[in-house]
């Protein structure tokens, strides 16, 4: 038994680390043939695929973005296939991920040159319509964001934003006062949050079941109320005004940009703020230091006097507050009157797009956006005559989202203590 | 400044953990707690950090009052606390962690001021010799850096009093000995420490005074000039004790366990063994030194068929080792594990039920599907008296037994069969006196009957009283082996932080060659 200096020994780790590359290299191949085959042979060889980048009454317009439509479905599955052998062959190492994500657009622009040949299809618009569906997904991750930080599971979020578009829609109607319903709002998903928190923090109850609970009395207590009061009293209590887009002045001309971005109501700008405020509040000041110190390690917190019990019901009753805000976007930031289960899992979406996210503010939305992207396709395509079936088309932004948390949950870090409840000694 | 607990009383249900303690700690000295676990250091030095409120008694500072609420209130008195597990948040910086709760700020909204925390940190560590990157993530540095951090927090709080618990517990033999040096340096600058611990030598080495707790009061206060080893170990323990192992010579025989090549990562993907080789003879113990988390858990792991290596063999009397636990324990492996509440025994269960937690399944316990209720309570019975169980009844549940019987417990259920192979990790870890006596004669009992012994331990006392041959482990590797007379404290413990055996240099880290001297002889 000499001692051999051995040669590159692979360990089962690196072989099944090996084994999953080459996985995603056949994947990418088969990938690349049947974009060539779906998007590239179906169609005729002189189509042309027109998007539309401003409307035509812009102040500063841009001409129509067109593009061989076949011809681009090959030259994009052809970057696709190069990134199946490379992956098969070299592997990327740790860029894995960014050549993940720029197969993912590649598929999806050529999806969208092949849905688009031969007709025009407005981009921008497309574009708008995601930021738009992403805004209750980014509320309800930014609500998990406070939650989870300081280490209680927030599963109700679907809950809360029910309970707020239900509440805001009633009290807007009753008081033909918009703000108030969003006040409303707000308000109840802080109570809501409120009894999460007691029964989470105070007696411990498991956090997903009291989520549940809480999600599960919302659903009822909101769909009895719809038929007994909403329906009688449509006119009374089910119409609520509804905030209008403001357009900021010089931003929200900007081509493209400009009607993505700056020509919402103000749901949208008041994400962007909480947005931006969260985010510098958890990682540049003391508040967020003792959210994440509570979050990942309470016991450590406790001993320098943060009081961990404070800490987690406030954020706790923030998060639940940011939630009801973003339930009524449901009703008085977009259809105007309230329907049954009108969140339709959005709340778990939400929870999805944090963990995507990475458990920060930024993260969160720009994972939104992904899911509101594919929201977004879904509606369009069904405008669109297309030969896919519309109960196909509605899958899509779930079909996403199981993709997303069966592929990439697994590798991302959530706080330490995240659903652990604390008990003081 | 000058501390004094005043008849200190804290009782939990159904125990006094502290009863009518006092305490005094003059300003600039180090002050030795010492006790067996379990005696009522921690719960002592949480009652003056304010993390329990004690049921009589009072806290005395510079000989006025005080009354702490919360640990808040303890720092605001000066008072620091270096807690034996470390109250870092893993994922924070040196200077994130240093500051939580004190932080800096500038700006209405509390916008953390990270330049000016840092440079206080850097000024306290140059001033006291501890160096550190203030800017490092903590879960990359190692214990002994993790601990100057606890330090610097302290100081940082501008704390006037330090207590230490089980500092040394994590540490090298030299790291300990820089500990002291820090120690020293701070009492020199009227800081006062409490230094809680249980090791003799260390009280002897750098205490002012002492202070010996037994089940939760005081046994005596001296000073290192009056006592020596004997007579501290008598405070603690209350009868004279014994601190070696008799034992004849070990009669080793043929190879029982080899590892060969054995390479085992743990949860981050390092190499926690790597490229390790043993044999272990039917007949001898061989022991394994070595500072925690130096690969050891992993190793047991991979043998006992809990972890899977990555590359390698385990060799059971020439035969590969099954991968389940279940398989090596029929193939006659007893496992002593590291955490006995964690890994061996099941709280809530009944001392009879622990006794067959690795066998329920067999006959007489078991047949097909029933459970054979007789036959576990003769069993019980049966191991109890044989291995001197003290417990009210066999249906009492073994989380409600001392430390010292819950590790008989496993023993029984462990040595109570033909076996060919124990491994036992940390095998008298938190126990009193007494208890270590009868884990050692039973180990040595079951060499002496040809079993093959893997013994793994951070106790060198320990090491060295029942290896017939010590290996010292670092970093995933064996670095070298020695016989009982080789293995001086000072040999072991430059081996423990990673010397090389011949020229004292550090071993060679990079390099796929094992370090020389790694195996063990094969005759």
């Amino acid at each position: 038994m000499t001692a051999a200096p051995a040669a590159p020994v692979m360990t089962r780790a690196e072989r099944r680390l090996r084994t999953r590359q080459r996985i995603l290299g056949v994947v990418y191949l088969l990938l690349a043939v049947g974009m060539v085959l779906a998007f590239g042979v179906s169609v005729g060889g002189d189509a042309s695929s027109s998007f539309g980048l401003t409307a035509p009454t812009a102040p500063i317009a841009l001409p129509n973005l067109v593009v061989p439509s076949a011809t681009t479905a090959y030259l994009l599955a052809a970057v696709v296939a190069f990134a199946g052998a490379v992956q098969l062959t070299r592997g990327f190492g740790t860029r894995w991920a960014v050549v993940l994500g720029l197969v993912a657009f590649a598929f999806v622009f050529a999806f969208l040159t092949w849905v688009a040949a031969g007709q025009s299809m407005n981009l921008t618009g497309l574009l708008e319509t995601t930021v738009q569906r992403s805004v209750p997904i980014a509320f309800g991750a930014l609500s998990g964001v406070l939650c989870e930080r300081a280490g209680v599971v927030n599963i109700a979020i679907e809950g809360m934003l029910l309970s707020g578009a239900f509440v805001s829609a009633v009290v807007a109607s009753a008081f033909d006062n918009p703000w108030l319903g969003m006040l409303a709002a707000i308000l109840v998903g802080g109570l809501l949050a409120a009894l999460l928190a007691v029964l989470a923090i105070r007696y411990r109850v498991d956090q997903i079941i009291a989520g549940f609970f809480i999600n599960i009395l919302v659903a009822g207590l909101t769909a009895f109320l719809s038929v007994r009061l909403l329906q009688p009293y449509q006119n009374e209590l089910n119409t609520p005004e509804r905030l209008g887009p403001i357009a900021i002045p010089f931003l929200s001309d900007i081509p493209v940009l400009g009607p993505v971005l700056f020509r919402h109501n103000i749901f949208v700008y008041l994400l962007f703020g909480l947005i931006i405020v969260i985010h510098l509040g958890l990682f540049y000041t003391r508040w967020g230091l003792r959210v994440r110190a509570v979050g990942e390690h309470p016991k450590a917190a406790d001993t320098v006097g943060v009081n961990v019990y404070w800490v987690r019901y406030s954020n706790v009753i923030m998060g639940g507050m940011v939630a009801g805000l973003g339930g009524a976007f449901f009703t008085i930031g977009s259809t105007g009157g309230f329907e049954r289960e009108m969140t339709a899992g959005r709340g778990y979406i939400g929870l999805a797009a944090m963990i995507f996210g990475g458990w920060n503010p930024i993260g969160g939305f720009l994972a939104a956006l992904v899911f509101g992207f594919a929201d977004a396709i879904q509606s369009r395509l069904s405008i669109l005559s297309i030969a896919i079936p519309s109960e196909f088309l509605l899958m899509v932004p779930y079909v996403v989202t199981i993709i997303v948390v069966a592929g990439l949950v697994g590798r991302a870090r959530a706080p330490a203590a995240d659903g652990k409840p604390y008990v003081k000694e | 400044m000058k501390l004094e607990l005043r008849g200190i009383t804290k009782r939990f249900p159904g125990v006094v953990a502290n009863r009518d303690v006092d305490l005094i700690v003059q300003a600039g000295e180090i002050h030795a707690l010492l006790g067996e676990n379990g005696a009522g250091k921690s719960t002592l030095m949480n009652v003056l950090y304010g993390l329990y409120r004690p049921d009589d008694g009072e806290i005395l500072i510079d000989d006025r009052v005080v009354a702490f609420d919360g640990p808040g209130d303890a720092i605001d008195a000066g008072i620091g606390m270096v807690h034996q597990h470390f109250m870092l948040v893993p994922v924070f910086t040196v200077t994130e962690n240093v500051m939580l709760g004190v932080e800096t700020t500038r700006g209405p909204l509390g916008q953390l001021d990270r330049r000016a925390a840092r440079e206080r940190i850097v000024e306290i560590s140059e001033r006291h010799g501890l160096h550190i990157d203030p800017d490092a993530t903590v879960e990359d540095l190692p214990v002994g850096v993790r601990q100057r951090v606890e330090i610097i927090k302290t100081l940082y709080r501008q704390s006037n009093v330090l207590i230490l618990d089980e500092p040394s517990a994590v540490l090298t033999p030299q790291e300990t000995e820089d500990l002291f040096a820090v120690m020293r340096s701070l009492v020199a600058t009227g800081t006062s420490i409490v230094f809680i611990t249980h090791k003799l030598n260390e009280v002897l080495e750098v205490a002012d005074r002492i202070t010996v707790l037994r089940r939760g009061t005081v046994a005596g206060t001296t000073t290192p000039a009056e006592a020596n080893r004997e007579e501290l170990a008598a405070m603690m323990v209350g009868r004279d004790v014994q601190l070696v192992v008799d034992r004849t010579p070990a009669q080793p025989g043929e190879p029982i366990l080899e590892v060969r090549d054995l390479v085992v990562r743990d949860e981050r993907g390092h190499n926690a063994v790597n490229h390790l080789d043993l044999t272990v003879r039917a007949g001898e113990i061989l022991a394994i030194a070595g500072v925690q988390g130096n690969g050891q858990s992993e190793l047991v792991e991979a043998i006992t068929g809990l972890r899977e290596p990555d590359a390698g063999d385990v060799l059971l009397a020439g035969q590969p080792l099954a991968d389940t636990p279940r398989d090596v324990f029929e193939a006659g492996v007893a496992h002593v594990p590291e955490d006995r509440m964690e890994d061996g025994l099941i709280a809530d269960f009944t001392v009879a039920d622990n006794l067959v937690l690795n066998s329920y399944w067999q006959p007489p316990f078991a047949s097909g599907l029933r459970l054979h209720g007789e036959a576990i309570v003769s069993n019980a019975e049966t191991l109890v008296g044989e291995y001197d169980i003290r417990t009210p009844s066999i249906f009492n549940p073994v989380g409600n037994l001392s430390g010292g019987n819950q590790q008989k417990v496993i023993a029984a259920r462990e040595f109570s069969r033909p076996i060919k192979l124990i491994v036992a990790a940390q095998p008298t870890r938190g126990l009193d006196v007494g208890s270590i006596e009868y884990i050692h004669r039973r180990i040595v009992a079951k060499r002496d009957e040809g079993a093959a012994v893997l013994i793994v331990s951070s106790e060198l006392d320990e090491v060295v009283a029942l290896g017939d041959r010590i290996a010292v482990m670092y970093r995933g590797r064996i670095v070298d082996t020695l016989s009982p007379e080789e293995a001086t404290p000072e040999r072991l413990g430059l081996l423990m932080g990673g010397a090389h055996p011949e020229d004292g240099e550090p071993v060679d880290l990079v390099g796929t060659a094992p370090a020389a001297g790694s195996e063990p002889s094969d005759g």
